[in-house]
């Protein structure tokens, strides 16, 4: 399964960011895990919402262009090694990870946002190995 | 001093003599060895024998940038190939280069000019010269050197780029004058200052041309470096640096007016304006044998003063550039219209067709900064496909303005949409 990830571009400028996210912020869509990508010159915001749909549609009201991108978020164990063994597959694979950023909730599951060269390929390798991957919707409700 | 005292002091009565003779003889030559201007001399039912003299000259018809971008690259020669000695280029509209060629006594001529130049400023063979205009397609470097050699100085043909060599030498050699760009002189102020070479260096005269500076810049070299500094001023269209230059007294440049009769133009009407008005500069080159050019618009908008100057020469002279009539940019010395980075952006899918140009002046040094903003087609969630992209148009920029850029990709539909006329060009440099 893949998740609609919400990416920004956005100008390396003061205030820049802060108007982003209260588009976001004023029309209730909850930001659930983020990463941004920087250079001196602009920023990638990524941002993993609970209503990417709608996250787009109020950015884009509001003069903001975004993209909306198929990611996987996978769910592993809490546990120290976890992920580094999960990589050491895909890499077995000759797949690269372009870029990943994770969330871990106070229990013992972490998620983790991946974006992967070939994501029907990692995709078949968490079905493989049965490593779950769900949904924004999904996270939003744990 | 005065290189050509008969030529730069006759009196106002002989100086429109021999232009008129000049003018005629011209107008015959390129009636008979140039179909271009002789088809266009047709088109108005103009014979060689209508222009009897520099009265005249209103009745031919002007020659443009476009005229010489349309007959690329010898169209315009009024003589063989066999008479070409060498070839010059600047940069055109749309990428195709400006071509000009030389035959052997227009390199003399060239050199003469640049002497009386080189020679207002107080260059005498006696002083050591370092040449540190770009050499090759671009005249700068080739014409200061000829000019100087011709005054029998010491020539030392730096070309440009090496700033910490051209320091060393200046100190080392005890260089006393120097030709470049002013921007670039002000750069090699800086360097010298920052090795503490400023009070061993033996610099007394400056000659700086091809791109516009202000007085405020003038005043800057002349009281960082202690030297006298002067206005050179020319286009490779018309021949190159020596087309006129300022003498001590700075009271605007007096030009080779033997070899290049001047006109102001009216921007609107194009009838000539009365002297001491502003308008657009046209040059017409009364002895040019390569590629004469006959009321030549240059787009450059000043005014000219025919009253003696206290220096002696009689010759014409043009104020300080006001401006220009076209949206040509001069970017460390190089021609740049936004025209070329419009087309050369049309060729990257990834981007819109909007574009800011953003140039300044960081340490005295000309930067450009092109702005362009993504296509929504292309967005993406991956830097390094942005960075990509900046790589592939900084080098599509470079290889149509033959300038590097810094590029910036902006937001999507961030850049000023045009209402009307489009802004493409930020200068932040204050150059008029």
């Amino acid at each position: 399964m893949f998740a609609k990830q919400l990416t920004v571009f956005i100008e390396n400028r003061a205030g820049r960011l802060s108007e982003v996210l209260s588009v976001l912020g004023d029309n209730n869509v909850n930001i659930l895990s983020q990463s941004l990508a920087d250079t001196t010159e602009f920023g990638l915001l990524r941002l993993i919402v609970d209503d990417p749909a709608l996250g787009k549609e109020k950015l884009s009201e509001n003069g903001f262009s975004s993209l909306l991108s198929d990611v996987s978020i996978i769910q592993i164990p809490h546990k120290a090694g976890s992920l580094q063994a999960l990589l050491k597959v895909i890499d077995q694979n000759g797949v690269n990870i372009e870029y990943m950023y994770g969330l871990s909730i106070k229990s013992d599951k972490a998620y983790i946002v991946l974006k992967a060269s070939d994501i029907e390929k990692v995709d078949k390798i968490f079905t493989d190995r049965g490593v779950r991957t769900i949904s924004c919707e999904e996270l939003a409700n744990i | 001093m005065i290189w050509n005292q008969t030529k730069e002091c006759m009196s106002r009565d002989q100086m429109t003599a021999l232009q008129s003779a000049r003018l005629v003889k011209l107008v015959d030559y390129m009636y008979h060895n140039v179909e271009f201007y002789r088809k266009k001399m047709q088109a108005v039912d103009l014979m060689p024998g209508d222009i009897k003299g520099i009265e005249d000259i209103v009745k031919l018809p002007f020659t443009t940038k476009d005229d010489l971008r349309d007959n690329y690259p010898f169209g315009l020669f009024a003589v063989p190939n066999s008479e070409i000695v060498r070839i010059h280029a600047s940069s055109g509209t749309t990428g195709k280069a400006t071509v000009v060629g030389y035959t052997r006594k227009d390199l003399d001529v060239w050199a003469e000019c640049v002497a009386r130049c080189m020679t207002m400023a107080g260059v005498t063979k006696d002083d050591i010269i370092q040449v540190a205009y770009g050499y090759g397609l671009f005249t700068g470097g080739l014409g200061a050197h000829d000019g100087a050699q011709k005054i029998g100085a010491t020539v030392v043909p730096m070309s440009t780029g090496n700033s910490k060599k051209l320091t060393t030498m200046m100190v080392d050699f005890g260089a006393t004058a120097i030709a470049c760009t002013p921007s670039y002189l002000l750069h090699i102020s800086e360097v010298l200052a920052s090795e503490g070479l400023l009070d061993q260096i033996k610099l007394k005269y400056a000659i700086c041309g091809a791109e516009p500076w202000t007085e405020k810049m003038h005043h800057e070299i002349e009281t960082r470096l202690n030297i006298k500094a002067f206005d050179i001023y020319g286009l490779s269209e018309i021949m190159g640096p020596g087309v006129a230059c300022d003498c001590e007294y700075h009271r605007g440049l007096h030009v080779c007016e033997d070899h290049f009769y001047p006109e102001i133009l009216n921007t609107a009407t194009l009838s000539p304006v009365a002297d001491g008005e502003t308008g657009e500069l046209a040059f017409t080159t009364l002895t040019k044998e390569g590629i004469p050019l006959i009321r030549y618009r240059t787009k450059d908008l000043t005014s000219i003063d025919r009253t003696p100057c206290e220096c002696g020469r009689t010759s014409a002279r043009i104020s300080r550039f006001k401006g220009r009539v076209d949206d040509m940019l001069i970017i460390r010395g190089v021609n740049v219209f936004p025209s070329q980075v419009e087309a050369a952006l049309v060729e990257v899918e990834e981007v819109t067709p909007h574009y800011m140009m953003i140039v300044d002046r960081v340490n005295n040094l000309d930067t450009l900064e092109v702005q362009v903003e993504l296509d929504q087609k292309y967005y993406t969630d991956e830097v390094r496909v942005i960075e990509a992209l900046t790589k592939k148009i900084g080098h599509v920029i470079q290889q149509a303005l033959g300038l590097s850029a810094k590029i910036k990709i902006v937001e999507p539909q961030s850049l000023v949409r045009s209402q009307g006329k489009a802004v493409h060009v930020i200068d932040n440099r204050k150059l008029y």
